[in-house]
C-alpha cells in the first residue's frame, strides 16, 4: 500500500512464506512499527481486551458446542452433563457465561471512551459506525445464546423479546410466526438459534476486522484530542503498546477469573437453572444485566400516541417502548452528525463533560431501574416515574444538548500538540 | 492511570451485580424475608465440603425426601465423592429398581440400579408428580441449591421456617404456612420432625440439623465440582497477579526511557 | 555510585529489562500451555462415557454350545460356552500354520468360555455364528459374509482377507457366572 519496496527478512522461512504472501511484513507494518499517540490511558487498552474477549468466546463456544444438544427435549440436560460429566466441563461453562457478561464490560468501557473523548468525530465516523454494529451484533448473539440453556429464564425472555415485534403494524405478527417457526418459542425456535449463535460471533469477527482496518486508516485518536503532527507524538506500536496493553489485559483477567471461580452464577439469575416450562411464567422476567438499560427504556414508555380525546392510537406503548429501545442505539449511529463541535476531547469541553458524566450515571440508573419490577417504588418515588425521567434525559443528551453544544460551547485552549501536553503533564507530576 | 482503569472496570461491574443483587431483594417485596445466614464450612474462597454432613444430609434425603422428590442429575457413582467406596456406592444403587429394555422379547423389565444409573425418581413422569400432590409439582432437588435465592441459607430456612402461627396470612386447607417460603404458602407438609432419621456417628436428630445436613448435601448436589474450582481459581489468580506484576514491571522499565 | 559509568548503568538497565521479558515470555507459555489442557482434555470420554467403559454379564442363561452378543463400549461382543469337542478342536491346531498365530490358551481364562469382541479385522462388519443356526464358516466359529473371512473355535481367522483375529477384549470372572468387560 505504498509503503516503498518490500524489505527481506533474515529468517529463511519466514522469508519464503512473506516473498509469497507478505504476511510478516503486514504485521511489521501494522502493529510492529504503526505510529500511535504516546499519550494513550489506560481506557484505549479495552479494545484489545475486547477482542481477547471475543476469541475466548468463540474458543470455549467451540468445545461447549461440541457437547450441547439444541432440542427442548435434551437442551437442558446436556449442559447439565457439560457440568458434571465432562471434564473441566464446569470451567468452560463458567467461561463462556461469565465470558459473555465482561466481552460487554470491555465493550461498554470501550464505547463510553470514545463518546468521552470524540473519537466518534471525523475522520473516524465509519470507524464508529462499525463500532456500534459490533455493539448490534454482540447483542443479538448473547440473547440468542441465552436461550440456548432452555432454563425459564431462557424461555420466557426468548418469548417476551420475540413478542415486541408483534408490536409493528400489520407486518409484526407475521414476522413474530417466522422468527418463532411456529405458535410459540419452541424446538424449531431453539435449533434456529443455535444455528444462529454459532454463525454470529464470525460475523462479529468479520464486522472487527473491517473495523481495525478503518483505524488503521485514520489511526488512534488520543486522549488530548488533536491528530499527532511530528514523530514527537507518536511511539511504535510494539513494544510499547503491545506491553502496555498485556499489563491492562491480565488485571482484566484477574477480575474475570475471580467471577469464573468464585462467583460464577452471581450475574446471573436462579430462574434458569429449572428448566423450561411454558405453563409456569417467573415471578420476574429480567434479562442479563448487559440489557438492562433498554429494557428500561422499553418499558419507560407506557403511553400511546393518538389523538386526545379520540380512540385513534398512532402509536401503542407497545410499539413505543420498541421504538424507543431501538432509538436509543440508533442514536449512536449518528452521533457524529448531532455532534459537530469542533473540539473532540472532553478535556477541553468542560460542559459537554458534565452532561457526559450525567449521561453515564443515567444509563447505570437505567440498569437499575431494568433489575425491578414494573411497580416497584425507591424511597417513595415509584420507578415507572424515574425511569422516564431517566429515558427522557438520555434521549435528550442526544438529540438535544449536543447539537446545542455544536454551537455554543466555548472552549478551553488546546496544547498545541500531544508532545507539549506529555511534557506539560510529566513537569506537574514531578 | 492504571488504577483509573481498575477502578472504572470494577465499578462497573460492581454497579451492575449491585444492581442485580439489590433485585434479589426486590423479589422478596412481597413482605417475604431474605433467608438469615447461617455458617457453611464451603463458604469463602476456601471453603469445602464437609463430608460427614453430606453423608448425613443424603440420609435424610433417601429416608424422608426421596418419598415426593427426585435427583435425576445425579447418578450412584457420584456418590464416592461423598467418601463411599466401589461397593458401597454398588448396595446404595442395589436397593432401587429401574425400568430398562426393551429384551429381546420386546418388553420392560426391572432389574437392580447400577452406579452410572441417575438417581431413581419417585414418579415416572411430572404428571404423575402433580396427580399424587394435589396438582402441586415437588421439584426436583439437583439443582435446587442454585435455582433458589440464597441458596442452603434458604434451604435451611425454608425447612425450619414452618410455624403453626400464620402470622395473619389466610392459608388454605390442605397447604401450609412457611416463614420463607415466596407468599408464605406452600403445599409442601413440614417434611422434618426430631428423631425422623436415626444418625450413626451420634449427631444430633433434630430438624435444625437435618435441614443444616440437607442444605450440605443439595448444595453439593448442585455443584460438586466446588471445591476443585476455588482450589484451581485460586492457583490462576495468583499465577495471574505475580504475571501482572512481573508485566507492569517491565511495562514501566520499557516506557522509562521515553522521557 | 561514583566508579560506575552510564555505559555500566545501561547494561545493567538492559539486563534487568532481558530478566523481566525472559519472565514475562516464561509466565507467557505457562500460561498459555496450561490453559489449553482443559480444552483439549474436555473432548477426552467424559465421567458417563467412562462409567459405561465397563459391562458385567450374567452367564447363567448361557447353554454349553451357545453363544450371545453383549454391547460393550457401542460395540458387540461374542461371548460363546464351548463345548468339549469345540475346546479340542481350538486346542488341537498347529499355531505355527496359522494367519495370526495366536494358541487358544493365550486367548481366554476360562476353557469353557470364549470372549471375542464381534467385529471382523478385515474392514469391520460384525460376522455371523452367535445365533444357533446361523452359518459358523469352515471352521465350527464365525463367517463374515461381507468378504468371506472364516474363524475358528477360539475366534482365530483361518481363511479370508482378514489379517487378525477376533480381538479379545480385557475381561476377569467376578465369580464362576458373572464377567466384566473393560
Amino acid at each position: 500500500m505504498g509503503s516503498g519496496p518490500r524489505q527481506k527478512f533474515d529468517n529463511p522461512v519466514v522469508e519464503w512464506v512473506d516473498s509469497r504472501l507478505p504476511l510478516f511484513t503486514l504485521m511489521q507494518r501494522e502493529y510492529g512499527a504503526f505510529p500511535v499517540p504516546k499519550n494513550f490511558n489506560y481506557f484505549w487498552n479495552f479494545g484489545a481486551i475486547a477482542g481477547v474477549m471475543l476469541v475466548t468466546m468463540i474458543v470455549t463456544g467451540i468445545v461447549l458446542a461440541m457437547q450441547y444438544t439444541a432440542n427442548t427435549e435434551l437442551a437442558f440436560d446436556s449442559v447439565e452433563r457439560i457440568m458434571r460429566d465432562v471434564n473441566f466441563g464446569w470451567m468452560l461453562r463458567y467461561m463462556h457465561s461469565n465470558g459473555a457478561s465482561f466481552f460487554f464490560v470491555a465493550v461498554y468501557i470501550h464505547i463510553f471512551r470514545g463518546m468521552y473523548y470524540g473519537s466518534y468525530k471525523g475522520p473516524r465516523e465509519l470507524l464508529w459506525i462499525l463500532g456500534v454494529v459490533i455493539f448490534l451484533l454482540m447483542m443479538a448473539t448473547a440473547f440468542i445464546g441465552y436461550v440456548l440453556p432452555w432454563g425459564q429464564m431462557s424461555y420466557w425472555g426468548a418469548t417476551v423479546i420475540t413478542n415486541l415485534f408483534s408490536a409493528l403494524p400489520l407486518v409484526g405478527e407475521p414476522i413474530v410466526t417466522w422468527l418463532w417457526g411456529g405458535f410459540s418459542v419452541d424446538n424449531p425456535t431453539l435449533n434456529r438459534f443455535f444455528a444462529l449463535h454459532y454463525l454470529l460471533p464470525f460475523v462479529i469477527f468479520a464486522v472487527v476486522f473491517l473495523h481495525v482496518w478503518a483505524l488503521h486508516i485514520t489511526g488512534s485518536n488520543n486522549p488530548e484530542g488533536i491528530e499527532p503532527k511530528d514523530e514527537q507524538d507518536t511511539i511504535s506500536f510494539h513494544p510499547y503498546y503491545t506491553i502496555k496493553d498485556s499489563v491492562g489485559l491480565l488485571v482484566f483477567l484477574v477480575i474475570y477469573c475471580f467471577f469464573v471461580f468464585f462467583a460464577p452464577d452471581s450475574l446471573g439469575h436462579p430462574d434458569n437453572y429449572i428448566p423450561a416450562d411454558p405453563l409456569v411464567t417467573p415471578a420476574h422476567i429480567v434479562p442479563e444485566w448487559y440489557f438492562l438499560p433498554f429494557y428500561a427504556i422499553l418499558r419507560a414508555i407506557t403511553f400511546e400516541i393518538g389523538i386526545p380525546f379520540t380512540d385513534i392510537v398512532f402509536i401503542t406503548a407497545k410499539l413505543g417502548g420498541v421504538i424507543a429501545m431501538f432509538g436509543a442505539i440508533a442514536l449512536w449511529f449518528v452521533m457524529p452528525w448531532l455532534d459537530s463541535h469542533p473540539v473532540r476531547s472532553a478535556r477541553y469541553r468542560p460542559l459537554f463533560r458534565a452532561f457526559f458524566i450525567l449521561l453515564v450515571i443515567d444509563f447505570v440508573a437505567l440498569g437499575y431501574i431494568g433489575s425491578q419490577a414494573a411497580d416497584a417504588v425507591l424511597f417513595g418515588i415509584p420507578l415507572s416515574m424515574l425511569g422516564l425521567l431517566c429515558t427522557a434525559y438520555y434521549f435528550a443528551f442526544f438529540i438535544v444538548v449536543l447539537p446545542v453544544l455544536s454551537k455554543k460551547e466555548k472552549v478551553k485552549t488546546l496544547p498545541n500538540s500531544i508532545h507539549d501536553a506529555v511534557l506539560a503533564k510529566n513537569k506537574t507530576h514531578s | 492511570m492504571k488504577m483509573k482503569a481498575l477502578l472504572h472496570v470494577a465499578l462497573v461491574v460492581l454497579a451492575f451485580s449491585g444492581a442485580y443483587n439489590y433485585s434479589a431483594s426486590a423479589l422478596a417485596a412481597t413482605d417475604t424475608p431474605h433467608a438469615p445466614e447461617q455458617d457453611w464450612s464451603f463458604d469463602g474462597m476456601f471453603g469445602t465440603y464437609d463430608r460427614a454432613a453430606l453423608q448425613r444430609g443424603m440420609k435424610v434425603y433417601q429416608n424422608v425426601c426421596s418419598a415426593c422428590h427426585g435427583m435425576e442429575h445425579l447418578r450412584y457413582r457420584n456418590l464416592s465423592a461423598l467418601g463411599y467406596n466401589e461397593n458401597q456406592v454398588k448396595n446404595i444403587a442395589a436397593q432401587y429398581m429401574v425400568t430398562d429394555g426393551p429384551n429381546d422379547e420386546g418388553e420392560m423389565f426391572q432389574r437392580t440400579a447400577m452406579p452410572s444409573d441417575p438417581f431413581v425418581s419417585p414418579y415416572p413422569n411430572d404428571n404423575a408428580a402433580k396427580y399424587a400432590n394435589n396438582g402441586a409439582m415437588p421439584p426436583d432437588l439437583s439443582l435446587i441449591a442454585k435455582a433458589r435465592h440464597g441458596g442452603a441459607d434458604y434451604i435451611y430456612a425454608l425447612l425450619t421456617g414452618y410455624s403453626e402461627d400464620h402470622h395473619g396470612v389466610d392459608v388454605p386447607e390442605g397447604k401450609y404456612y412457611n416463614e420463607y417460603f415466596p407468599g408464605h404458602v406452600i403445599s409442601m407438609a413440614p417434611p422434618l420432625a426430631d428423631d425422623i432419621v436415626p444418625y450413626e456417628d451420634g449427631t444430633a436428630q433434630t430438624v435444625e440439623q437435618y435441614a443444616k445436613d440437607l442444605g450440605y448435601y443439595l448444595t453439593w448436589a448442585a455443584d460438586p465440582y466446588m471445591e476443585d474450582r476455588k482450589r484451581i481459581g485460586l492457583r490462576v489468580i495468583l499465577f495471574l497477579l505475580v504475571f501482572a506484576g512481573i508485566m507492569y514491571a517491565y511495562k514501566r522499565q520499557l516506557w522509562a526511557k521515553l522521557h | 555510585m561514583a566508579k560506575t559509568t552510564t555505559a555500566d548503568h545501561h547494561k545493567d538497565g538492559e539486563s534487568r529489562r532481558d530478566f523481566l521479558q525472559l519472565t514475562a515470555a516464561a509466565f507467557g507459555a505457562v500460561g498459555v500451555g496450561t490453559l489449553a489442557w482443559p480444552f483439549v482434555d474436555s473432548m477426552n470420554p467424559a465421567k458417563d462415557t467412562l462409567a459405561l467403559s465397563t459391562t458385567e454379564v450374567d452367564l447363567t442363561p448361557i447353554q454349553t454350545g451357545q453363544a450371545i452378543t453383549v454391547m460393550w463400549r457401542g460395540k458387540p461382543v461374542f461371548i460363546r460356552r464351548r463345548t468339549e469337542a469345540e475346546i479340542t478342536e481350538a486346542r488341537g491346531v498347529d499355531v505355527s500354520g496359522l494367519i495370526d498365530k495366536q494358541s487358544d490358551e493365550e486367548r481366554i481364562e476360562r476353557p469353557e468360555w470364549l470372549v471375542v469382541v464381534g467385529i471382523c479385522t478385515h474392514l469391520g462388519c460384525v460376522p455371523v455364528g452367535t445365533k444357533t443356526g446361523e452359518a459358523k464358516g469352515d471352521f465350527g466359529g464365525w463367517f463374515c459374509p461381507c468378504h468371506g473371512s472364516h474363524y475358528d473355535t477360539s475366534g482365530r481367522i483361518r481363511k479370508g482377507p482378514a489379517p487378525k483375529n477376533l480381538a479379545v477384549p480385557d475381561y476377569e470372572f467376578l465369580s464362576d457366572t458373572r464377567i466384566k468387560i473393560g
